[in-house]
């Protein structure tokens, strides 16, 4: 147990030296997971709220797919990007495994489907109570979307925050399309295996730490702003 | 007489297997106040939603100043349900919001918004979230909504079933104001007080047919159909073997 105590002490006087290898890997982490958030929601909300709002032919197979697409392995994931990244593979050209930018599409991969998938249902309650009123008023189908987008708005950041969740947490994929290279690709979770594996467990400590005081943080804004909303009966 | 702004013939609708309206034939008229009456499970909502659009028919036919309906009779149409649907936005939002999805342009929808606003006395309530307002609050902004489209036709879905005496009346007072503006009302009640106040003519359902028709308030006072009378007179009445 000493040993875990000394460990977390130090761990804990990096974060407060504001170490630079802690700054940068945090840096990279956040704008890897930022990043991929942004661009899952960017293809997950509107396809999700598609599927919700909307009856056609193979809606139900739609369903079962994006949330059978939740569970997908990150390691397969990762699999997958390496291959269309890689110099043999269809993208191959754009150069961009073992860049942060293939972690982002790997993540994004990953995510899309959390956020489709739930983006799906939430809409499709809402829609359920608005559909009659919209048809009412002759709502065509790009205006019910944006309006039942806007309207589960607040919920919707908590689907945002599984996909955060998610993409923060994520090592597999990262790994395999980043190659977990130093000052280059290497991000938090990535990085405490590497330390944790080599005995450094002061920084693999450090970076759990950060993770988890993020992980807490984003949870936070994000639960008091639902709150608040359900207050104002927005929620 | 004035050509009728909604007609329906032979209007049918199944579901379940069982046929839930059954050759309805009806005109509605420029300005015309009609109350729709019935027992609970007559087909009174069923058949505002079929004649407003929002469900299909299984057969029969329903026409728009004498043609299918289009974007024209969706635009001079509204309705208002039982429950208000209110969208989780302030109330002046949501005014702006329907007269949006009707096509008015910013500038006419700020105006027309606002002038919603006082008619329905929710000018003092217009930063608030819609769905913390009263009941009665509530569904007078629905009332407010629907007629800031400038509908021709309203249509109005038991629309005081859940309100105290007080909000009933206002939300009424805002219905005959709309009518006392041209426009035609269609109103399913089950008050006949209501019925007697807000319409001028009486269609009477029973088990998806229509059972009896007439002037109001005669057509309450003596009614000619054993399912009209059985109601009146507070009596069950089995309805016909469908």
């Amino acid at each position: 147990m000493d040993g875990f105590w000394g460990a977390l002490a130090r761990a804990v006087g990096l974060i407060l030296a504001w170490d630079a290898e802690l700054i940068e890997i945090i840096g990279l982490s956040l704008r890897v997971t930022l990043s991929a958030v942004a661009a899952a929601c960017l293809i997950g909300l509107p396809l999700g709220a598609a599927v919700g709002a909307f009856r056609f032919p193979g809606r139900i197979a739609a369903t079962v797919a994006l949330n059978a697409l939740m569970g997908l392995p990150p390691v397969v994931v990762g699999l997958m990007v390496y291959l269309t990244l890689s110099a043999s593979g269809p993208l191959g050209v754009l150069g961009l495994l073992y860049t942060p930018a293939a972690m982002i599409v790997a993540q994004t991969v990953l995510v899309a489907p959390i956020v489709a998938a739930l983006t799906r249902q939430v809409v499709e309650e809402l829609d359920r109570e608005y559909a009659e009123q919209f048809a009412s008023l002759g709502l065509g189908p790009l205006g019910r979307v944006r309006a039942l987008l806007w309207d589960a708005r607040y919920a919707l950041l908590t689907v945002a925050l599984a996909g955060f969740g998610r993409a923060t947490a994520e090592v597999g994929a990262v790994m395999i399309v980043g190659g977990n290279i130093d000052h280059a690709t290497r991000v938090m979770t990535t990085a405490i295996a590497l330390e944790t594996s080599k005995g450094n467990l002061e920084l693999a400590l450090a970076l759990g730490v950060v993770l988890i005081a993020i992980a807490v943080a984003v949870t936070g804004t994000v639960m008091t702003l639902r709150a608040s909303a359900v207050r104002m009966a927005y929620g | 007489m004035a050509e009728p702004l909604l007609s329906a013939s032979g209007l049918c609708f199944e579901a379940g297997g069982g046929r839930l309206i059954d050759g309805v034939d009806l005109a509605i008229r420029p300005g015309a106040r009609v109350a729709v009456m019935g027992a609970n499970g007559a087909g009174k909502s069923l058949l505002l939603r079929l004649l407003h659009g929002l469900i299909r028919p299984s057969a029969g036919e329903i026409l728009w100043r004498g043609r299918p309906p289009g974007r024209e009779a969706r635009q001079a149409q509204a309705m208002v349900f039982q429950r208000p649907v209110l969208l989780r936005r302030s109330v002046r939002a949501n005014l702006r919001f329907a007269l949006a999805a009707r096509g008015a342009g910013r500038a006419d929808r700020i105006a027309r918004a606002e002038q919603a606003l006082v008619r329905a006395r929710l000018d003092r309530l217009a930063q608030r979230p819609a769905r913390l307002l009263s009941a009665g609050e509530q569904q007078r902004l629905a009332v407010a909504r629907a007629l800031a489209c400038a509908p021709r036709l309203l249509f109005l879905d038991e629309p005081t079933a859940s309100l105290d005496p007080a909000s009933a009346l206002a939300v009424e007072a805002l219905i005959r104001d709309a009518h006392a503006d041209g426009v035609a009302i269609v109103l399913v009640t089950h008050d006949a007080g209501q019925a007697r106040r807000l319409g001028d003519e009486l269609v009477f359902l029973d088990a998806g047919r229509v059972a009896e028709t007439g002037a109001l308030p005669g057509a309450l006072e003596a009614p000619r159909s054993e399912a009209a009378r059985a109601w009146v007179e507070g009596r069950l009445h089995t309805g016909p073997a469908r």
